[in-house]
């Protein structure tokens, strides 16, 4: 027998294969929302802006009254906006692309098809995980600078066609922008890891629900705690574990109001010595671990 | 080596006992079928098998542990678990690149030539296909996997008559040799009895019978009496008796055949039949087996 089925491995060769890089692309497949969402908000967030250019020729007088510094804030004012729409949405992406990414497989049994190829559950579940902790923060950073870019360049064309023409790029520096966001993308989420483990865990191990029990049974412990020693420890552990990161990562926080404009200053040396980061990075190891295993375990649906 | 070897296989749900220390080699180059009534333990064991969930017991599979070497057993095992699994959101072209992406043994030309013979176009997704194109695009997909076991668990459920035939005569003719094992569970057993080379009844996580189908054959035997021999037929202790068409079909377990053929006409009993007889009286069974 043995020498009959070497002659099949052996006539047939054997292909190159690249498991997770196939994973990976079938989760684009999957979940297109990863993709158009922050396109739909960027498309948005271009259309708003663009109503506001034609109207700026009404508001000429008014600014050309503002002192100086209020006016660069003015200017920057809806690149931040920009982004921070297009991070919202992604961040919302991220929560539903999670808690689905090992439960919707199960419920419509495609996942014994996905068990019926040389694919371990390990690699599977580490390239589900590589959505929210590499290929969003990519795909948010590309779409962010290029909508970024695309509202300069409106701006300075519609700054042109109305004289005296002014140019935005003085007030507008990209590059910095674009260099601090990457940077709180970095930081963010590295920071966030754990969380998006713990969606993950609960994906694979709801039998239905699973969004329910990400968020419901957390704030039950809340909600008890509260009520029982009138105290909000586990709360604040989640609220650390959720925004606690940007204010590590940087000395303060944006700032801006009507007349000024203050940009933050990273901290890295604080971020990377924070105790919570590597707490947070060692708890997503785990819950990956908890992730693979319960896909091993986890009878089809 | 056996393709897949079984001692006190055992496997728990709660305080369902789904198999019951379950004994079994199938060799290589053979076609099992595995057949048993809803809920008797079918799809455990191929689960099992498969790697999909841990058991109690021996199981080695093409020589590997199925729950410990799930990763490397995947190279050389493919498993259809039934029709609805291919993910309905992914396109026709996708799937088969994916398949080419991940599996080394998988021979893109193969697909493509089993693909052009179907109307299938390859950018459907899968949802838009009708169930009996999403078969064939799993059959075209496993076909072009040069696997030595091939696991089917009810594969042509819920498709119509020329599908279900199509699915065996492709299955046989262009995949099936002597390197490979197929091993299939299905109520439609009437239409896999040919192409069998072995028969295991399984009931309650046991087995009830295990044979091969030349031993089928030699030692059972179906009697459509003729009238008038019915008393005499009754006294040689059929295990099962029908009726047909006014007539009375009994079926004999390793009887004379020369004292037999005296009373009636004889010929071999089909799977269904002897299935019915050996699982006795239980009415459940009867019904499953009905299809």
């Amino acid at each position: 027998m043995s020498t009959q089925a070497d002659n099949h491995a052996s006539s047939a060769g054997v292909a190159p294969t690249q498991p997770y890089l196939w994973s990976l692309r079938r989760e684009m497949w999957e979940s297109r929302s990863l993709w158009i969402a922050p396109l739909a908000a960027a498309g948005f967030v271009l259309f708003g802006f663009a109503i506001s250019l034609a109207r700026r020729p009404h508001l000429a007088g008014r600014i050309s009254q503002m002192p100086a510094s209020a006016r660069d804030a003015m200017h920057l004012i809806p690149y931040g906006i920009a982004m921070a729409a297009i991070l919202v949405t992604v961040a919302v992406v991220s929560v539903f692309y999670c808690v689905g990414a090992l439960y919707n497989e199960r419920r419509d049994r495609s996942i014994l098809f996905w068990k019926s190829m040389p694919v371990s559950d390990a690699t599977t579940v580490l390239a589900k995980a590589s959505v929210p902790l590499l290929v969003l923060p990519l795909i948010v950073f590309c779409v962010i600078c290029a909508t970024q870019l695309v509202m300069l360049l409106l701006s300075s064309a519609a700054a042109l066609a109305t004289p005296p023409g002014e140019l935005l790029w003085g007030p507008v520096p990209l590059l910095r922008i674009w260099a601090l966001l990457a940077y709180g993308l970095v930081t963010l989420t590295l920071w966030l890891a754990p969380i998006y483990g713990w969606l993950l865990v609960i994906s694979a191990w709801a039998r239905r629900g699973p969004f329910l029990w990400a968020v419901l049974p957390p704030f039950a412990i809340a909600v008890v705690e509260k009520l029982a020693f009138d105290t909000s420890y586990f709360a604040d552990f989640v609220k650390y574990r959720i925004h606690g990161g940007l204010e590590q990562a940087f000395v303060s926080l944006p700032h801006h109001d009507h007349n000024s404009f203050e940009w933050p200053v990273p901290d890295p040396a604080k971020y990377f010595s924070t105790p919570g980061l590597w707490a947070g990075l060692l708890a997503a190891a785990a819950l990956l671990a908890v992730a693979i295993w319960l896909r091993r375990r986890r009878e089809p649906a | 080596m056996a393709c897949i070897e079984a001692r006190g296989l055992r496997k728990v749900f709660g305080k369902t006992v789904a198999l019951e220390k379950l004994d079994l080699q199938v060799e290589t180059g053979r076609i099992l079928g595995l057949i048993g009534p809803n809920g008797a333990g079918k799809s455990t064991a191929l689960n099992a098998i498969l790697g999909l969930i841990p058991y109690e017991g021996e199981l080695q599979v093409l020589g590997r542990n199925p729950w410990t070497e799930r990763n490397k057993l995947m190279q050389d095992v493919c498993f259809i678990a039934d029709v609805a699994v291919l993910p309905r959101w992914m396109r026709v072209g996708d799937a088969v690149n994916y398949v080419a992406g991940v599996h080394p043994r998988f021979d893109r030309a193969k697909a493509d030539a089993f693909l052009a013979r179907t109307s299938i176009q390859r950018t459907s997704k899968v949802r838009q296909l009708s169930k009996g194109m999403v078969t064939q695009l799993h059959l075209a997909l496993v076909m072009a996997i040069d696997a030595k076991l091939l696991v089917l668990d009810e594969p042509t459920l819920g498709l119509d008559l020329l599908f279900r035939k199509q699915f065996y005569d492709n299955l046989l003719n262009d995949y099936f040799d002597s390197g490979r094992t197929i091993v299939v569970t299905t109520h439609q057993v009437e239409e896999i009895q040919h192409i069998l080379t072995d028969l295991m009844f399984i009931d309650r996580g046991r087995i009830a019978l295990s044979c091969s189908m030349e031993a089928f054959e030699a030692r059972y035997v179906e009697l459509a009496v003729a009238p008038g021999n019915i008393a005499a037929a009754r006294a040689l202790k059929p295990i099962y008796e029908r009726q047909a068409f006014g007539r009375s079909v009994l079926l004999y377990d390793g009887a004379d055949r020369a004292q037999l053929g005296a009373l009636g006409e004889l010929r071999t009993p089909s799977i269904g039949d002897l299935f019915v007889s050996v699982m006795g009286g239980n009415a459940d069974t009867k019904g499953n087996l009905a299809a």
